[in-house]
């Protein structure tokens, strides 16, 4: 670890990264200290104004402070991509081992099932869930954890096909350790690693998946504050006032640029060998 | 070789008709009569009781799905509850204007990242080469409604340079082609970056192999050695990228049809969720699914034909 | 004396690496007269690679050369510019490389290639291509006007070789240098791709510079031998002298390690032990001190020069001087 942080810091990408990203991680946890005003109070007296002492990002139509709405927008952004990926991963490990483990006709099984979910874009079936389940943010949650199993599923199943034929595993295979040994002992601790890595590289997609949605009013429901959200109200007022827009995409922009490059620059120095997958 | 495509083409046969059983099983999984969730709060009972027959509502779920696998192989994706027209003909009738705006993003980009990607391979490692690629990342990370947004705001609403809605008239080249700028941009800048780091990381990579040394030692011009012969192998990953990206390009152009107000699919899908138009939703996701399956078929056969290295494993 | 083809004077080549400057060959004078063929002998890391990229300017980015000259016919290589290089690869300097089955284009057909590399040549296209037949039925390709729309992968590596050496030898080079042409081939390959540079070099009267680990291959082909060790040029000869009457100490042990000169069933295959010196920390004296059963004190302090120890032999050893 002491290690990772040295190597990163020699890597003026990734020293930037891992700043934006705690700043972001440390704005949204504190939202409710750092704002200066409640996110969904309306105040129609102080309604579209630009930049001010008073807000500092400007005010929407509603009157509700920008820079208060983005503080609380990004600890939705990160409660999306924490759940989303969590459980993606888990069930990606999962059926990923069952398909490098298990005999052929379930490996193909899975594989044709995976091969099916990535072939549907995923805005596409995030917009057929919400259209039949209604917009909210376990939709876009479920959603876009579906969608992303199969590219943990598939890096899992590789790794596990590889670790199976080794000599060490056929050699405990034959003196009889249970499967769920195997895979616990041998196969979990040599993909956690990639996987790992995989996953803070999938952060940044996940968040501007989310705003994309609630950008398109099929993610989260108003009056909750997202970066999505702040920037379809900045959408409707785009012929009278630009700050909603610059407010809503700075947080995003800045979000996804920080945790893509981190992660670009944990692959580097943990794992060069992933560039190929990745 | 023949045996590769005719499988190929079968797994993506597959893979339409397990998606198609995938939402089949999501229509009748959602509590309620399937035929009210299908058409959606807008049908009227006697539009219910007609899909209600043609899906043979009353018989063993096996058959229903048969039913509805061949109602879609015949091309028959339901009928709109607004309009009473086929589906199929409404999704096909805006299907060119997506497809004209994401092959004119892909062009773009592939003109513009891939001379680019060759250039910072060629000149590894000099300030021009690490400010390229910093911007890629930076062009790769950007959400496409991002830069939908910013360009609309910048170059329709402030500067006025291009049209901010629409697709521009039937028929008036000019202006279709001005209204296609800002959206096609919002879509391929991503491209652009992605493309030019994929074509630098493969290109260093073919620079490196021996064949190149033989090419130098022959005496080849630097320009053939490159442009011809590197360059060859070099694009071959791009091909397989921009099949598989087909779902990305998709995605982005709902975005951008929503932020410019053109006409298209994602434009019909977000209307169509709007006003509660469940046949179209359904018939224009799985439009797209078949769209982004053979794509990604078709670069895979075009990656086969271009590569005699795969061919030779078929 | 006849005239050298090629000639090396005080040739250095360094390496810049993270731990400091690897100093990959060092004061390298070689000679190759006109018509002869030169072979180079040495362990892996003796710096016979660096050699032969440095005469065809393909080295690393990382490499410089601090002294020296490649006087190639009487034009010092290392001061062309890379128009003027580019004019003379592939026609008076030509080059067939270790790997047949990675030094052609697998995306190109072998027809593309060999038209390819004529074109400095203004003729037409129909008669490169029958240039390039005859050039193919030369090296004993069966079927030279199929094998024109074949990929490289489609043949095996002995013909792939043989493909490569037809463009090499396409516009009748005065220089053909072999690295390892036949390694990676199998023995009975081994022997037919020998025999065949051997026909071609005497029909086309070009000199060879022959690069092998491989002594058996050497003895069986060069003219002159020249043993190199950890980047300097040790003991150099002709064959016969190098072969029946070795004087440095490293060649001794190179020929009695060699499988082909061990006559008697032994329990253990011979070797030298130790390893060779670090290139990047050199202590001075002599280069092979640290594995040399006879080193003397003069070794530690001095550096050996070369010196003709019979007619035509030339060894680098203190042991020999005294």
């Amino acid at each position: 670890m002491k290690v990772a942080i040295k190597r990163i810091s020699s890597d003026p990408l990734g020293l930037l990264g891992l700043c934006l990203v705690t700043l972001i991680v440390v704005s949204a946890l504190g939202a409710t200290i750092f704002a200066p005003y409640d996110p969904i109070q309306l105040n129609i007296m102080d309604r579209l104004q630009g930049p001010s002492a008073n807000h500092l990002l400007g005010t929407d139509q509603l009157g509700r402070d920008l820079f208060s709405r983005v503080l609380f927008g990004g600890q939705v952004a990160l409660k999306v991509a924490f759940l989303t990926i969590g459980s993606a991963l888990i069930i990606g490990v999962v059926l990923g081992m069952i398909a490098g483990y298990g005999p052929t006709w379930l490996d193909n099984s899975i594989m044709i099932l995976f091969d099916t979910i990535r072939s549907v874009p995923t805005i596409m079936l995030a917009l057929a869930a919400v259209a039949m389940v209604g917009p909210s943010i376990t939709t876009v949650i479920f959603v876009i954890a579906v969608s992303s199993i199969p590219n943990y599923g598939r890096v899992v199943r590789t790794q596990t096909l590889t670790i199976k034929s080794k000599d060490f595993v056929k050699a405990e295979m034959l003196m009889g350790a249970s499967l769920l040994r195997i895979l616990s002992i041998h196969v979990l601790p040599n993909i956690l690693g990639p996987i790992l890595i995989l996953a803070s590289m999938d952060i940044p997609t996940v968040i501007a998946l989310e705003a994309g949605l609630s950008f398109l009013g099929m993610g989260v429901k108003p009056p909750t504050p997202s970066w999505g959200s702040i920037l379809n109200d900045g959408f409707s007022l785009i012929r009278n006032t630009p700050w909603p827009i610059i407010a809503g995409s700075i947080p995003l922009v800045l979000a996804t640029l920080g945790f893509t490059f981190l992660g670009e620059s944990l692959r580097d120095l943990l794992d060069p060998k992933l560039r190929k997958f990745l | 070789m023949l045996l590769y495509f005719i499988k190929r083409i079968f797994l993506g046969i597959l893979i339409i008709s397990v998606a198609v059983t995938l939402m089949f099983c999501m229509i009748h999984l959602v509590p309620g009569d399937p035929a009210r969730i299908m058409l959606g709060p807008r049908a009227t009972p006697e539009m219910i009781a007609d899909i209600s027959m043609r899906m043979g509502l009353d018989q063993p779920l096996v058959i229903q799905l048969m039913k509805f696998l061949g109602n879609i192989l015949k091309g028959d994706l339901g009928i709109d509850v607004i309009s009473s027209r086929p589906v199929t003909a409404i999704v096909f009738g805006q299907l060119p204007y997506t497809l004209w705006l994401i092959f004119t993003a892909i062009f773009g980009a592939m003109l513009i990242g891939i001379p680019l990607g060759c250039y910072s391979a060629l000149h590894r490692n000099t300030l021009a080469d690490r400010v390229t690629g910093v911007i890629s990342v930076a062009c790769i990370t950007a959400p496409s409604f991002v830069v939908a947004l910013y360009s609309l705001l910048i170059f329709a609403v402030t500067l006025k340079w291009f049209p901010a809605i629409g697709a521009g008239v039937k028929g008036d080249f000019f202006d279709q082609a001005t209204h296609l700028v800002l959206p096609a941009f919002a879509i391929g800048i991503s491209w652009v970056g992605y493309l030019s780091r994929l074509v630098r990381a493969s290109m260093l990579e073919v620079l490196g192999e021996n064949h190149i040394r033989t090419a130098r030692a022959y005496g080849l011009t630097e320009f053939t050695i490159v442009y011809r012969y590197a360059l060859k192998i070099a694009i071959l990953p791009t091909v397989t990228v921009i099949g598989v990206g087909m779902g990305f390009l998709i995605s982005a152009a709902v975005f951008t049809e929503v932020v410019f107000a053109r006409p298209g699919l994602g434009k019909l899908i977000i209307d169509s969720i709007t006003t509660r138009n469940y046949p179209v939703v359904m018939g224009s996701v799985l439009i797209s699914t078949g769209l982004f399956v053979i794509s990604t078929t078709i670069s895979d056969l075009v990656n086969a034909s271009l590569d005699p290295r795969i061919r030779a494993n078929l | 004396m006849s005239e050298n083809v090629l000639r090396i004077r005080d040739l250095s080549v360094n390496y810049q690496t993270d731990r400091g400057v690897l100093k990959a060959i060092r004061h390298v004078n070689l000679d190759i007269p006109k018509g002869s063929i030169v072979g180079v002998v040495g362990e892996s890391g003796c710096g016979k690679s660096t050699l032969i990229t440095s005469i065809i300017r393909q080295l690393d980015d990382n490499a410089d050369i601090p002294n020296g000259s490649i006087e190639f016919e009487k034009q010092d290589l290392l001061k062309l510019s890379l128009d003027k290089m580019r004019n003379i690869s592939g026609t008076k300097l030509s080059i067939v490389f270790q790997d047949p089955m990675s030094t052609l284009n697998p995306v190109l057909s072998i027809g593309r290639q060999m038209i390819d590399i004529q074109y400095r040549d203004k003729i037409s296209k129909k008669r490169k291509k029958q240039r390039s037949i005859d050039m193919l039925t030369k090296v004993g390709i069966p079927d030279p006007r199929n094998q024109l729309n074949q990929y490289p992968y489609e043949l095996s590596g002995g013909m792939q070789q043989r493909v490569s050496i037809a463009m090499a030898l396409q516009a009748g080079p005065s220089l053909l240098i072999a690295d390892e042409p036949t390694t990676a081939l199998d023995t009975t390959l081994e022997v037919q791709i020998l025999k065949l540079l051997k026909d071609l070099q005497e029909e086309m009267g070009c000199s060879i510079l022959f690069v092998s680990h491989h002594l058996g291959v050497i003895a069986e082909l060069c003219d002159h031998v020249v043993v190199m060790y950890a980047g300097e040029i040790v003991e150099h000869g002709s064959t016969y002298e190098i072969f029946n009457n070795p004087a440095h100490p490293y060649t001794v042990k190179l020929l009695e390690c060699d499988p082909a000169s061990i006559s008697k069933k032994q329990r253990l295959l011979p070797t030298i032990p130790g390893e060779i010196p670090d290139l990047i920390n050199l202590s001075g004296g002599c280069i092979f001190k640290n594995r040399c059963d006879q080193s003397i004190d003069r070794c530690d302090k001095h550096t050996p020069l070369l010196n003709e120890f019979n007619k035509n032999h030339f060894v680098s050893c203190h042991l020999i001087e005294s």
